[in-house]
């Protein structure tokens, strides 16, 4: 019965039981909050209120509250819309490309990845809306009869590319995380002892039985989302792309942005996921999930996209180069030796050389050092998005003016509140829904477990159990029928 | 109208697929199989046909991508025709991103909502279920019974077939 592979390392260890797997993942969600908790929530709640009254003082006084100018039209804003982007990509990544790649090692960590999306997908859309200037209009950007004469959205431009891209990932990542966790509400409610939890739980989980029926059709639908979700999650980040990529700006004007910035929103999605399972594998206790075999998998993901990564900021500069354009050529040598070489010296240093750690297995393996790193490539993501914006536009055709972008307190109050926002989105899910798949970890637990689970129940087909109290009927007995309670 | 079954309760999943078989084999009906996970090969052992909400998926799929090329080329074509940055009217290119996230959007939502609908699952109140320990970790057949069902004997068929316990239980709605 027991599988023991050669090779791979055990997915879940501890010698699991279904049961345990139960008690483990619902542990969190039936106990009172602990104080770590509490902690944390406050300390996200209070950069939500900076949040709140930076957005405040960008609807009430306007856009001019930012530090944008008349050349750097974009620059935090949308750095930050790009990075919140990129980062949910991971979640998608992991729940429907390693899905459709049969990963079994997905299982533990899907259900936290996918609800990362989902935060970050809202952090991020916080920016293209805000910076509209006007958003209360924002419903502007959708096809909607109106009595401008018809004005219709314009299809040519990516930014409303961007906006559907964006809202059709929001809403199936939704969907998809929903129905993943549906089962485990199920759990949880057959489980709740208080009134409130019973209710909550079985609205949460639409009547789930996990009927045969039920799985069959559930898996069908996995598997479908997954095939839809695998080209979503890549055509998102390509549009996010073409918003600079279809324009003439030295810099932005380039065919490599598509799988450049995939490539970067996956590199970047890992790292995020990575710093946050390594926190919520010890707040929660979960280590016997989220193994240090899952951690120096997703460590050699990021590795793989650093390096991607990194050939691209290479090829950018080859092309522009080759291309003999010498505007393309002064917005890269202005990238590397400008007012700006910090910001792209560190992005150079965080997203190209640092993942390259990862080769010595010590690395790998070293939970603190994958934690520092984790952050660093976050840091060097946030400066690559950053160095492509705004250098790009800081120094344009007209050397009149070209100018300095700096940001204004509120720019960084926005981007530190979303911050906030996002933790406190995950901490409240980590609290109230279960972090792991449960159904997913106990699909996989009897093939991957170091020491199967042990049953108390019989271990063979056709095998006699304990004899039962009625036992003595004869098999061609009348009908008879006596409850025997 | 109440329902009573007897529910045969196993600790295994493959323990649970061979009884599965030998329990049709001996002509006993099979309610319903509950699980606390999908358990592969069960759909054979049952007997469940394979879902056609793929083929759903494909047709709504294709609905949100007509919907998407009719969108854009009357809004842009017909009924407000202008010049941006040069291109036609009708610029199909600059149309594939919008038509291939719609069809995405169609595609993932109508089959969800196809999915919950024909597996009538919507938030309620209360959810009724025969064995709690079947979201845990048993998996737990359902035999309806009859007046004439004889209990003992499908006991006795059930644990020869590796049942840890077999129960009895009365549904009102179910």
């Amino acid at each position: 019965m027991q599988h023991v592979s050669p090779v791979r390392e055990p997915l879940v260890t501890g010698g699991k039981t279904y049961h345990d797997v139960t008690q483990d993942i619902c542990r969190q969600v039936e106990a009172k909050p602990n104080i770590r908790w509490m902690a944390a929530l406050s300390v996200a709640l209070f950069f939500l209120g900076v949040f709140f009254y930076s957005v405040y003082r960008t609807l009430w006084y306007g856009i001019g509250e930012w530090g944008l100018n008349k050349t750097v039209g974009w620059a935090w804003d949308i750095t930050n819309f790009v990075w919140w982007v990129g980062i949910g990509h991971a979640g998608t990544l992991i729940s429907a490309v390693l899905l459709l790649f049969r990963q079994k090692w997905r299982s533990s960590i899907n259900r936290a990845a996918e609800a990362m999306t989902i935060f970050a997908v809202i952090c991020a859309a916080m920016f293209p809306v805000l910076h509209m200037g006007r958003p209360w209009l924002a419903y502007w950007v959708f096809p909607l009869q109106n009595t401008f004469g018809s004005l219709w959205v314009n299809f040519n431009s990516p930014l409303l590319w961007d906006v559907f891209a964006i809202s059709t990932y929001f809403t199936v990542s939704l969907v998809f995380w929903y129905t993943g966790l549906v089962p485990d509400f199920a759990t949880i409610r057959d489980r709740a002892k208080g009134p409130i939890a019973k209710v909550a739980y079985s609205l949460l989980s639409f009547g789930w039985k996990g009927s045969a029926k039920h799985w069959s059709r559930y898996e069908t639908v996995s598997l479908i989302l997954a095939g839809v979700s695998t080209p979503l999650v890549l055509s998102v980040h390509t549009i996010v792309s073409m918003d600079f990529a279809t324009s003439v700006v030295p810099g932005w004007h380039t065919t490599i942005f598509p799988p450049y910035f995939v490539a970067g929103a996956i590199f970047s999605g890992f790292a995020m996921v990575l710093t946050l399972m390594l926190i919520t594998r010890v707040v929660f206790k979960l280590e016997d999930y989220i193994t240090l075999e899952h951690i120096a998998l997703m460590n050699k993901i990021m590795m793989v996209t650093g390096s991607i990564v990194g050939v691209a900021y290479i090829t950018e500069f080859f092309i522009a180069w080759y291309s003999q354009v010498e505007f393309e050529q002064y917005a890269f040598i202005n990238r590397a030796t400008g007012p700006y070489w910090w910001a792209y010296a560190s992005m150079m240093t965080c997203n190209v050389i640092t993942p390259q750690l990862v080769w010595f297995r010590r690395v790998r393996y070293s939970i603190p050092l994958t934690f520092i790193l984790s952050i660093i490539v976050n840091i060097g993501m946030w400066f690559e998005r950053f160095v492509i914006i705004v250098t790009s536009l800081h120094r344009d055709y007209l050397p009149s003016s070209w100018v300095m972008f700096s940001p204004s307190i509120i720019d960084i109050g926005i981007y530190v509140g979303t911050l906030g926002l996002f933790f406190t989105l995950f901490l409240l899910f980590a609290k109230f829904f279960p972090v792991v798949n449960m159904a997913e970890v106990k699909t996989i637990l009897k093939y991957t477990v170091d020491n199967g689970p042990t049953y108390t129940g019989v271990h063979g087909h056709h095998e006699q159990a304990h004899q039962p109290a009625t036992h003595g009927v004869p098999a061609s007995a009348p009908v008879n029928y006596n409850k025997h309670e | 109208m109440s329902k009573r079954f007897a529910l045969g309760i196993f600790e295994d999943e493959d323990v649970l697929l061979h009884a599965i078989e030998n329990v049709r084999e001996a002509g006993v009906k099979i309610y319903e199989v509950f699980s606390p996970f999908p358990v592969h090969g069960i759909d054979d052992a049952l007997g469940i046909e394979r879902s056609r909400l793929p083929i759903a998926a494909f047709f709504l799929g294709m609905t949100g991508l007509a919907f998407a090329l009719w969108l854009q080329i009357y809004t842009l074509g017909f009924d407000w025709p202008m010049i941006i940055g040069g291109k036609p009217h009708i610029a199909l290119p600059a149309f594939i991103p919008v038509a291939f996230e719609l069809t995405v959007f169609f595609t993932c939502h109508g089959m969800v909502i196809t999915f919950y609908t024909i597996s009538n699952l919507y938030p309620r109140w209360k959810t009724p279920v025969l064995d709690v320990r079947s979201t845990d970790d048993k998996f737990v057949m359902a035999i309806e019974m009859n007046e004439k069902t004889d209990l003992n004997r499908l006991t006795q068929l059930l644990r020869a077939n590796g049942a840890s316990e077999v129960n009895e239980k009365e549904m009102t709605k179910f």
